[in-house]
């Protein structure tokens, strides 16, 4: 009985539409931009993209309907700091292209030829209701980790959405431990690398000059100028108070560079430096352990306090499984609202909670005109939820990534469908599917 | 203040209590006497004795809440009565209360029993997990049950405070890591601040034994080059352990003297009953051939932990009547995590089989609640419903009966420990948090007072102490 409802569903919505023109009415519509939920909301598609959302939104004739019957529909979720495609099994090797610990380079190293679409994370991932993600590499040899991109999950071989979106760089002791040992030496480095990259800038000349003594390669230098001129934002691993601090100052040196923080665990303490220094930030909200030094005053309400000192705060899943559990965000986004109801706590009103989802994290890699929101002209990227998306255990009942249907079936479903029932039958499971 | 002043005194009084029923029976101390030739009937089999005494609280009722009593029961606009650090009463609302106890008026708010972590390393992995804190895996030989979990456990980690106050935990197992086949004893212990870990021990809660499966254990000796290297090298080496103990224990029963062994006197406690198997072991087919070693060599698996594929053998494990211990969704991490599914814990459930939400995980531990609610759901949505009263036995007493200690604590029944949680809504919820925990009915946590909000030595005089976490 299970089994029959389920294959059943699965054969409905097994097969990926064309990219089509829709409009989904009666909705509990969701914009992301942190307004409020609209009741008997309409969300219209056209040629990939959002043309209209709201109340009172008319359909154009000959687009096809779909009746949310009163059911949430909101963007898809950006995934704010990820490892989405980069890695299928994090301990098998071959499968795990987040770290390049051995290559001679660093910030030149750009992971879109390294993205596989068709891995199982990016379905399960899509199948939780993310539908684009920050993607940055993790570490290589140097101080730079490398370009990161903006993917969507959509179930096709054209994975990038931006590539070269970013440029991620750690600070603090994961910094230190990279640069030779000290944080005196991670600045001291970071300096050098970027001055290397302006003179050659100036004149490439001197790369050659320099032969072996140059401590980056040429396309270090050419992906390093982008950051100095703020072209390629700056993504920043950072959680010591101090480190924060002195992060921002890299801009009295540098001051095209567009700084983004990641982590920020004890970021609360200079709330209102980074607020000033108008920096966004990208927190994994429910740290709250000081599991090193650098993140003695971890608590849950790092987030809201930041955003209440008016710092653009934008909630992910890190520092935890990055590549497989991006279906997390939305429960930590809850995890916020409930916080605001703790006394002496920080948190944030549910509109707020979905918006560090969507725009936020969209604005933070300066992409919020083109995703992360349904306002007009982004792209057509609209999950359907059999329930708030905030809460525990609620899922996508459809998907759309640029306007194009979405498989919401994974290799997951296909276990739990074989497995339904214990026990094997006349023949063995492996002949049940 | 004044609870410090209470706690320091009664932890005084209870060490005296606890030091005479420790030396009142048969035991003495292992150093009274040569440590070779002797009967192992003489040995202390509690040499660590545990010095937890209740910190004491108000005769208190909760009324008009949602209770869900730990054992499948609710009662919905309830009444719990709690007195002398026992649950006294559970009703409905027109349940009397006595006059001289406090009242708190829960209204539109939950109470359950306190939630049971079975696979934590919380204080053998504290925070912060800087290098000087690893202390969870003798990783020096694939065969370690000589090590003891509590020798280990740092009680200033931070973590246990925010299991508490985040995720309403009265007790939870600190396990060695799964580094080794036989990775040591783990201990149970209440989650209440302490000096010393004698002072959290569960008072009376059997040992257990770490075991891992799979790919750790080859993984790390197979890496140094020596055995295991392969699966067949870990059940090899595991066998040829097992047999050891056998004999070791046979020539305990026959009463022969035994040179002293710390590792087959805890062994022989396994084959005795007396100390519970907890095996991390990811895959179906390893599981199945755990089932047959424990029956080669006649002990029993309690619960197999991580137990991702316990979906594919729920069926075995029904019959076998062994507990999973299990995430909701955790997946993809390492190969033999491969084939973990959202439903793997409501398919376990709906065959009969003993379910668990465990963490192994210092931030997870602070919302199994949340963990279970994922899971309920991803049952629903095949069909599988389970209510919340249901799913909350996945939290308390199911980890409680498999740790031995189901008839002290677990759910809320006239007599046993007022290990209690009221919540500010719905616990399967995502916007509810823990309002009050109450650990053998004295109030450790406090939403609504920072003074019950335990700050570890570590975090005295350090940014955020005493913050809300």
């Amino acid at each position: 009985m299970i089994r029959a409802l389920l294959l059943s569903a699965v054969a409905l919505i097994a097969a990926p539409a064309a990219a089509q023109d829709i409009a989904i009415t009666n909705a509990k519509l969701v914009i992301g931009d942190g307004s409020a939920p609209i009741d008997g909301g309409t969300v219209v598609v056209r040629g990939g993209k959002v043309v209209a959302a709201g109340a009172g939104v008319s359909v154009p004739a000959g687009v096809e309907r779909v009746d949310a019957g009163g059911r949430w529909v909101t963007p898809g979720i950006v995934a704010a700091f990820s490892r989405v495609g980069l890695v299928e099994v994090d301990a098998v090797g071959g499968t795990n292209d987040r770290n390049a610990p051995r290559t001679r380079f660093s910030a030149g190293l750009d992971i879109a030829p390294a993205l596989n679409p068709m891995g199982s994370p990016v379905a399960v991932n899509r199948a939780s209701g993310v539908t684009r993600a920050i993607v940055a590499p993790g570490g290589s040899s140097n101080l730079f980790a490398g370009q990161g991109a903006v993917v969507d999950l959509a179930d096709d071989m054209d994975m990038v959405t931006k590539p070269r979106a970013l440029q991620f760089v750690a600070f603090g002791e994961a910094g230190a431990a990279k640069a030779g040992g000290s944080r005196a030496a991670t600045f001291l480095l970071f300096r050098e690398q970027l001055l290397a990259a302006r003179s050659y800038a100036r004149n490439p000349a001197t790369l050659a000059e320099w032969g072996n003594d140059a401590m980056i390669q040429r396309a270090d230098a050419d992906a390093l100028v982008q950051v100095i001129n703020g072209t390629t934002p700056l993504f920043v691993r950072v959680d010591r108070a101090a480190d924060i601090v002195n992060v921002l100052k890299l801009r009295q040196e540098f001051p095209a560079l567009k700084l983004v923080l990641v982590g920020v665990t004890d970021g609360w303490l200079v709330a209102r430096e980074i607020a000033a220094a108008k920096v966004p930030v990208l927190v994994s909200p429910l740290s709250d352990l000081p599991d090193s030094f650098e993140r003695l005053a971890a608590t849950q309400s790092n987030a809201g306090r930041l955003k209440a000192a008016g710092v653009d705060v934008s909630v992910g899943v890190f520092d935890d499984d990055d590549a497989h559990k991006m279906g997390y965000t939305t429960q930590y986004a809850g995890n916020l609202v409930g916080l605001a109801r703790v006394p002496g706590a920080s948190g944030m009103t549910w509109d707020q909670a979905f918006a560090s989802i969507s725009s936020a994290p969209a604005r933070a890699v300066g992409m919020e005109a083109s995703i992360g929101s349904l306002r007009p002209g982004r792209v057509g990227d609209v999950v359907m939820w059999d329930n708030d998306p905030l809460e525990l255990g609620s899922r996508p009942t459809a998907i759309w990534i640029d306007g194009k249907a979405q498989s919401l079936t994974t290799r997951q479903d296909r276990l739990r469908d074989r497995y339904a029932t214990p026990g094997e039958g006349a023949l063995p499971k492996a002949y049940d599917r | 203040m004044i609870h410090g002043v209470k706690g320091s005194l009664l932890a005084a009084v209870s060490l005296a209590l606890v030091g005479c029923a420790a030396t009142g029976g048969e035991a003495k101390s292992a150093s009274d006497k040569p440590a070779t030739a002797e009967k192992p009937a003489k040995f202390n089999k509690d040499p660590y004795p545990s010095t937890y005494r209740p910190y004491g609280g108000r005769p208190t009722a909760v009324r008009g809440v949602t209770i869900f009593d730990g054992e499948g029961g609710r009662i919905d606009n309830g009444v719990v009565l709690f007195a002398g650090g026992k649950v006294e009463a559970v009703g409905g609302a027109d349940m009397a209360i006595p006059a001289d106890y406090d009242v708190i008026d829960g209204t539109g708010k939950f109470v359950t029993p306190g939630v049971i972590d079975i696979h934590s390393h919380l204080g053998d992995y504290p925070s912060p997990s800087v290098d000087a804190h690893s202390d969870g895996n003798e990783a020096t030989s694939p065969t370690t049950p000589e090590v003891w979990s509590e020798h280990s456990v740092w009680p200033q980690d931070p973590g246990f405070s925010r299991a508490l106050a985040n995720g309403g935990v009265t007790s939870l197992q600190i396990l060695p890591g799964s580094a080794n086949l036989m990775g040591g004893r783990s201990i149970t212990l209440k989650n209440v601040p302490s000096r010393t870990v004698q002072g959290m021990k569960f008072p009376d809660a059997p040992y257990g034994l770490k075991m891992a499966c799979g790919e750790n254990p080859k993984r790390v000796y197979g890496g140094k080059g020596r055995a295991p290297s392969t699966r067949m090298g870990n059940f090899a080496v595991n066998r040829a352990t097992w047999q050891k103990a056998a004999a070791y224990k046979k020539k305990m029963d026959d009463g022969k003297a035994v040179d002293r062994d710390l590792a087959m006197e805890t062994l022989a406690g396994v084959l005795a009953g007396e100390i519970l198997i907890h095996n991390h072991c990811y895959r179906a087919d390893e599981m199945a051939l755990v089932i047959d070693m424990s029956k080669e060599f006649g002990y029993k698996v309690s619960t197999f932990h991580h137990a991702v594929e316990s979906y594919k053998i729920a069926d075995i494990l029904a019959k076998e009547g062994i507990c999973s211990a299990m995430w909701a969704d955790w997946w993809g991490f390492k190969m033999e995590a491969y084939d973990a599914i959202n439903e793997n814990i409501p398919l376990v459930y709906n065959a009969g089989a003993c379910t668990i939400v465990h963490s192994d995980d210092a931030n997870q531990i602070q919302r199994l609640n949340q963990e279970a609610a994922k899971a309920r759901a991803a049952g629903r949505r095949m069909g599988i419903e389970v209510s919340d009263e249901v799913a909350w036995t996945w939290l308390s007493y199911n980890p409680a009966k498999a740790l031995g200690i189901g008839d002290k604590t677990g759910s809320l029944k006239p007599g046993k420990m007022a290990d209690v949680v009221l919540w500010n809504g719905n616990p399967f919820s995502a916007y509810t948090r823990p309002e009050k925990v109450w650990v053998d009915g004295a109030l450790m946590y406090d939403a609504m007072d920072p003074k019950r909000r335990p700050v570890s030595d570590f975090e005295l005089g350090q940014p955020g102490e005493g913050d809300v976490k």
